[in-house]
């Protein structure tokens, strides 16, 4: 038997850093088709054209497809996307137009698109209202409202499922100023395009999660889908410039996500269906799945410096979800 | 009947005779190979995973782990996850694992002594294999202290017992016939206790080995060419008996007690037994016994001392190799085969003492059933019982 006793507390005394907390390896991008990085502020505005009243007719295209994802460095998960990325196409619209979503499953199962939004139960993306068949198409038609910070996904059962293997993304209606006198300048710098909205660093973000086993849980954490993506490649955050988060939870499995930021403080403006902000000066808020909103926040008086994200469920933290702002003066 | 079939061919038509078969066969293999018939069978199913952990290394750099695939096809191991955290790994040799070929994974954690940790093997196609470590402790490395440590432990369990069992030697030497009964029937009952122990531990200890091990088969198929080959020698100038049965009966208990270092070391290595006192003078108490059964077959005999040193090393040396083993390179399947190979031999000198004790006694039925020996055959499955309850843990 060893002689004495051994302390407890007795350190190792080297190969053993913390800081090996990582994922070995780096994705192939190019090969999935898309990259997080490209992705935050990829908006899919679609074609536009002037209804005979004036109003804007705004269509979007997406088809669904099958393809394979390497969601975390040789980690192949079999996924059913829109327009083969995951999290799907960020969709961006402005308040009052006329939307005209065109449809198309190229995929092996029946799917819909099913948008958080106002609209009628014919264009629901249930049952008898917009479930396709593989090899159909289908036109959803509604207007965009309310403004705010919303979803999309596939409603076809079991919804868990047809989710969990990729099928969501981020619907982003645009608040009309004109429609919000009293708040017009907030509404307008939220419009993709205007002056107003130039200044600000726009991301897009979707937390996600993947059950690689399917076993019920997630192997594999993220935010737009790659785990580790953006401890890899920091967010370039130019710090003069504010910054605005539009971030929806579309995790499966786990009831509850959230976002965390280094350093900084948001204000949080939930469902993003308010000019006003739900939360003021706050670095931790949670998100229910679906659940979604839009963060604000400024690193103008800050030191240049890599600042930390990540969900504060420190276990989805270290399974993929986490990331950094690499701050800096413009042109730095 | 007539004799034609006995009519002998020349040599090079006999070999023509093999040849034949063999071509046919390879051709067939090469046609089946590059017809390959089940292709109609795949239905896009991902291939067969099969990861098993055969050694698990505490250190100072971290955590190493040797992983036997077992895969339809060659499998990657593309993240590794303690704890429910990625971390950092090496594999050696890397890239993917063929079917049967083991590396070994270097994980660089900073594992906590005496805590319990998780380590979730993630492949390519997004398989888990999960690994729990139960109790976290420096694996026992291979220095001079370590090995004179673990041989001290070895001969308290091993060596000891056996030398006083022995000494009862002197004792045992007038009994009558009855009592020569007895000791017989005890002997052959701690080795009935001894047989299914070590099968059963055999069979445990090979459901943990990979698939391609067969392990169950392995276990059954080892012990019976054991048996029969320990048979075959024994017999080979008529029944052993006297000093040549003690002897075959040494090769069986230190066969038994190598299994026991196995486990004690393995133990050791995993941090699972504290490893008490009480423990080890539970196995030397419980081999004690061992020492008596080597003695029993010789009271007609006139063994030298060096006979009893002799069959003491040959019978308890082994536990001080088996925990060398045990701690130190210790992979299901290698324990098993030898537990296997032990149970094999154990059951030879069963039937050979039994045959011995048959043999001493004119009226050879009647004294299988006398009271003497029934009373011998369950003491000594007893004795065993009793005592292995201080060392089950």
């Amino acid at each position: 038997m060893p002689g004495g006793a051994v302390d407890p507390y007795s350190a190792h005394d080297s190969g053993m850093a913390h800081g090996n907390m990582t994922m070995v390896g780096q994705v192939d991008h190019a090969r999935n088709g898309f990259d997080p990085t490209a992705m935050l502020t990829d908006w899919e505005t679609g074609q536009t054209e002037v209804l005979p009243d004036g109003r804007t007719l705004r269509t979007f295209e997406v088809d669904v497809i099958d393809v394979e994802i390497e969601i975390a460095p040789g980690v192949f998960f079999p996924a059913w996307t829109f327009n083969g990325r995951v999290p799907g196409p960020a969709l961006r619209a402005k308040e009052g137009e006329r939307l005209r979503i065109v449809f198309r499953n190229l995929g092996s199962h029946p799917h819909s698109m099913h948008f958080h939004g106002i609209h009628s139960a014919q264009m629901d993306g249930v049952q008898g209202a917009g479930l396709i068949d593989p090899g159909e198409e289908f036109v959803y038609e509604f207007d965009a409202k309310p403004f705010g910070c919303h979803l999309y996904h596939c409603h076809a059962l079991p919804l868990k499922r047809h989710m969990h293997k990729g099928m969501y993304g981020l619907f982003v209606v645009d608040p009309d100023p004109a429609r919000h006198p009293e708040f017009a300048a907030i509404a307008a710098s939220r419009v993709l395009g205007s002056p107003e909205n130039a200044e600000w660093q726009e991301l897009a973000m979707v937390m996600n999660g993947f059950d690689t086993n399917f076993d019920g849980e997630n192997e594999v954490y993220a935010v737009n889908t790659v785990g580790q993506a953006y401890m890899n490649a920091p967010i370039r955050i130019d710090k003069s410039r504010p910054v605005r988060i539009y971030l929806m939870n579309a995790t499966e499995f786990d009831p509850i996500n959230s976002f965390h930021l280094h350093g900084n403080f948001f204000d949080y403006y939930d469902t993003g269906s308010q000019l006003t902000p739900t939360l003021r000066t706050v670095d931790v808020i949670m998100q229910c799945q679906a659940q979604r909103g839009i963060l604000e926040f400024s690193f103008a008086d800050h030191e240049d410096g890599l600042y930390m994200f990540h969900a504060h469920q420190a276990e989805f933290t270290e399974l993929g979800w986490m990331g950094f702002f690499d701050v800096r003066e413009a042109g730095a | 009947m007539t004799d034609q079939t006995e009519q002998s061919r020349p040599p090079m038509t006999r070999l023509l005779l093999v040849l034949v078969p063999l071509a046919v066969m390879l051709g067939a293999f090469v046609w089946i190979a590059s017809l390959d018939p089940l292709r109609g069978f795949n239905n896009g199913a991902p291939p067969v995973e099969a990861l098993t952990v055969e050694r698990t290394i505490l250190d100072g750099s971290g955590i190493s782990l040797s992983v036997r695939a077992g895969g339809s096809e060659a499998m990657v191991v593309a993240q590794v996850a303690v704890d429910d955290a990625y971390w950092t790994f090496t594999q050696e040799p890397a890239g993917p694992i063929a079917r049967g070929e083991a590396v070994w994974l270097r994980i660089p954690y900073p594992w906590v002594l005496g805590e319990a940790h998780h380590v979730n093997l993630l492949t390519n196609t997004g398989a888990t294999f999960g690994h729990e470590i139960g109790v976290a402790v420096s694996t026992p490395s291979p220095t001079w202290g370590q090995l004179r440590l673990q041989a001290v432990i070895g001969a308290i369990v091993g060596l000891l017992p056996v030398a006083l069992g022995l000494m009862f030697y002197p004792a045992m030497k007038g009994v009558g016939r009855s009592g020569m009964n007895f000791l017989l029937a005890l002997t052959v009952g701690l080795l009935a206790f001894l047989l299914i122990d070590m099968t059963a531990e055999a069979l445990k200890l090979s459901g943990d080995a990979a698939a391609i091990f067969q392990g169950s088969a392995m276990v059954w198929l080892a012990a019976l060419a054991s048996f029969l080959l320990l048979m075959a020698i024994g017999r080979w100038r008529g029944n052993p008996e006297g000093i040549a049965l003690a002897f075959y009966i040494a090769l069986g208990i230190g066969l038994h007690n190598f299994g026991e270092g196995l486990a004690i070391g393995g133990a050791f290595a995993a941090g699972s037994a504290g490893l008490g006192t009480f423990l080890v003078l539970g196995f030397a108490l419980h081999n004690v016994t061992e020492g008596i059964g080597l003695a029993a077959p010789m009271l007609r005999a006139r063994p030298t001392i060096w006979i009893f040193a002799v069959l003491t090393v040959l019978a308890g040396g082994p536990a001080v190799l088996g925990m060398w083993a045990g701690s130190l390179a210790y992979a299901p399947q290698w324990s098993a085969l030898a537990l296997a190979v032990g149970a094999g031999a154990i059951l030879q000198v069963m039937v050979e003492v039994s045959a011995y004790l048959v043999r001493q006694n004119a009226d050879r039925q009647a004294a299988l059933m006398s009271p003497a020996v029934l009373v011998g055959f369950l003491g000594g499955i007893a004795f065993m019982y009793a005592t292995a309850a201080l060392i089950k843990i």
